[in-house]
């Protein structure tokens, strides 16, 4: 399989895509927490927080709806905060009443909850920008500037390396499984859920030796061409004008954000 | 369509305050340096890549789903794979690169609260998984595998708990809703964790038992593990049948919202008194069945190990 099919990042040559990775991980770290922080209900600033992210999207060559169409992805979660909407502050808005249990949805809960989503929301769009506009190695080596643990940078560095490799392997493997047992996928026919569970672990267990395996090859390979605990980059960073810009604009946006949330 | 399924414990940024989240980066990190400082002295540099591959079979071995009731699916989460194949300190840093890639290339789970996440999918379950295996380490085994299962649904369930304890502690949900939900659904999820780490332990156990030896990473360890571990998993004992002893949270939530106004909400606020909900009148009896179960049941399979130990030789 060719590696793009898990790159989040597309490639361009936008205002965006050329400030430094380090500005850009600490932005995004910085816009998320100014995200949490907000007041429940404060939608000013959340309206404001969402055109700057469609202005962003636009300034990226993306396209105005990149991130908001890949923004789906928390949604589910938000099933673990429902029960907020039956908080009991407030006054209620809606009641419903379910066999014998009368729910009553409060301004409170719903507020409450619809600001959580919201947060969660915005948060996950600044996440996927940052990846579509930054190179995963790119991102990692940043991570690296910013005093993460070199043991866990080059880890995530190996991971995402193999992880095209690996996923390769586990491709094989479940087509292979598909091809010995035709009606498997679903239907009882082919043996009850123990049989399966046993097929999948003896899956799991010869990918663990492949990988085991695997990365005996590559630590020799990498031996041969001369590692010596080290990775390195072809991507120098450096901090341009533009760069410390970026960051003193973004400083305001977040002093404004905060501001107008808590008008 | 290729992507992981994404298992219902990825917290996404915004569901915890920063209160809590920063506490959980605080807890994380704490054992992740001491993580890092112990594996930076026992491996050398061979291991790292080793790991890092690790990691990507981690990801990729998420991937493999089995049908199990009704078009729901099974896969593993791997965090008692990963403790009891590559040893506690390894295999901590090893889910903690696969939970950061997770957040910072798929946005499954969110950045500010990848402490959290960290803590829930990677440090919590790898203790468990390693404290239980850690424990019949030199018997037979069927035996090691029995426990490898009890090990791997528990590591599921202490990090279904802790999630929910986290997002109760933000003031996001209520407590008496959140437990038993997380918990229940994190049933059959650990079950499937469980049967599906059985059969791959199983697997390499006949086909590489070297990789789990003597000389493994994973039993230089020393037993402290063991200890740690069964704590967390007693607190799961402990408070799991206190949540689902109280099946009628709903009802309550309905009472107090019908008959008594806010005066009571006191209850629900951040940080409340731990006193109360713990202190209920019938708890104190629930919990002592729900260790009692417990014991029975890894009892048995011990049991149901020495048996069929015995008779194969």
């Amino acid at each position: 399989m060719h590696s793009d099919a898990f790159d989040r990042y597309h490639h361009g040559h936008s205002l965006i895509h050329h400030i430094d990775p380090r500005v850009k991980v600490i932005l995004t770290l910085a816009l998320i927490v100014s995200n949490v922080m907000l007041p429940d209900g404060a939608w000013p600033a959340f309206t404001l927080m969402w055109l700057v992210l469609l202005i962003l999207n636009r300034v990226s060559g993306l396209g105005f709806w990149f991130t908001f169409a890949r923004s789906f992805i928390a949604l589910p979660f938000a099933l673990a905060a429902i029960t907020v909407l039956f908080s009991p502050q407030g006054n209620s808005v809606l009641s419903i009443k379910i066999l014998m249990w009368n729910l009553m949805i409060s301004d409170y809960g719903l507020i409450h909850f619809a600001s959580i989503v919201v947060r969660s929301w915005l948060s996950v769009q600044i996440a996927i920008l940052l990846v579509a506009t930054t190179q995963f190695p790119d991102i990692v080596h940043a991570f690296k500037h910013l005093h993460v643990p070199a043991i866990l940078t080059t880890i995530i560095a190996f991971l995402y390396r193999y992880l095209f490799v690996l996923v390769d392997e586990v491709l094989r493997l479940l087509r292979a499984r598909e091809a010995r047992s035709a009606a498997a996928s679903g239907s009882r026919s082919a043996g009850g859920v123990l049989w399966h569970a046993k097929v999948a672990g003896n899956m799991a267990g010869q990918l663990f030796l492949r990988s085991y395996e695997r990365s005996d090859r590559i630590y020799n390979a990498m031996l041969a061409r001369g590692y010596q605990g080290q990775m390195h980059t072809l991507n120098p960073h450096h901090y341009h004008l533009s760069d410390w810009l970026t960051l003193g604009a973004s400083s305001i946006l977040i002093i404004i954000l905060q501001w107008i949330g808590r008008l | 369509m290729l992507f992981s399924p994404a298992p219902p414990m990825h917290i996404p940024d915004g569901f915890l305050s920063l209160y809590v989240s920063a506490i959980c980066w605080l807890v994380t990190i704490l054992v992740l340096s001491l993580a890092i400082s112990k594996t930076n002295q026992s491996l050398g540099e061979r291991q790292v890549p080793l790991m890092g591959v690790m990691a990507a079979f981690i990801f990729a071995a998420q991937m493999i789903n089995f049908p199990v009731l009704g078009g729901t699916s099974g896969h593993l989460l791997g965090g008692a794979l990963a403790a009891i194949t590559l040893g506690p300190w390894a295999g901590m840093i090893v889910m903690t690169a696969v939970i950061a890639v997770q957040a910072l290339l798929f946005q499954d789970g969110g950045l500010t609260v990848m402490g959290a996440n960290i803590l829930n999918m990677g440090l919590i379950p790898v203790i468990v998984g390693y404290g239980f295996y850690r424990a019949v380490l030199n018997r037979n085994r069927i035996a090691k595998l029995a426990v490898t299962g009890v090990a791997a649904w528990l590591s599921v369930m202490a990090g279904a708990l802790f999630t929910a304890l986290q997002i109760w502690l933000s003031g996001h949900a209520q407590l008496d809703v959140i437990v038993p939900a997380m918990l229940f659904v994190h049933i059959f999820i650990g079950i499937g964790e469980a049967m599906i780490t059985v059969a791959a332990l199983s697997f390499i156990m006949r086909t590489r038992p070297d990789l789990l030896g003597e000389e493994s990473e994973s039993a230089k360890a020393g037993g402290g593990w063991v200890l740690i571990g069964l704590a967390i998993a007693l607190v799961v004992i402990l408070l799991s049948p206190f949540a689902s002893s109280d099946p009628d949270g709903l009802e309550r939530v309905a009472i107090n919202l019908g008959f008594i106004n806010t005066s009571n909400a006191a209850v629900y606020n951040i940080l409340p008194d731990y006193s109360i909900p713990l202190l209920g009148q019938t708890s104190s009896s629930t919990i002592a069945a729900g260790v009692i179960g417990v014991m029975v049941v890894v009892g048995l399979a011990y049991a149901a190990g020495r048996f069929l130990q015995k008779k194969k030789v």
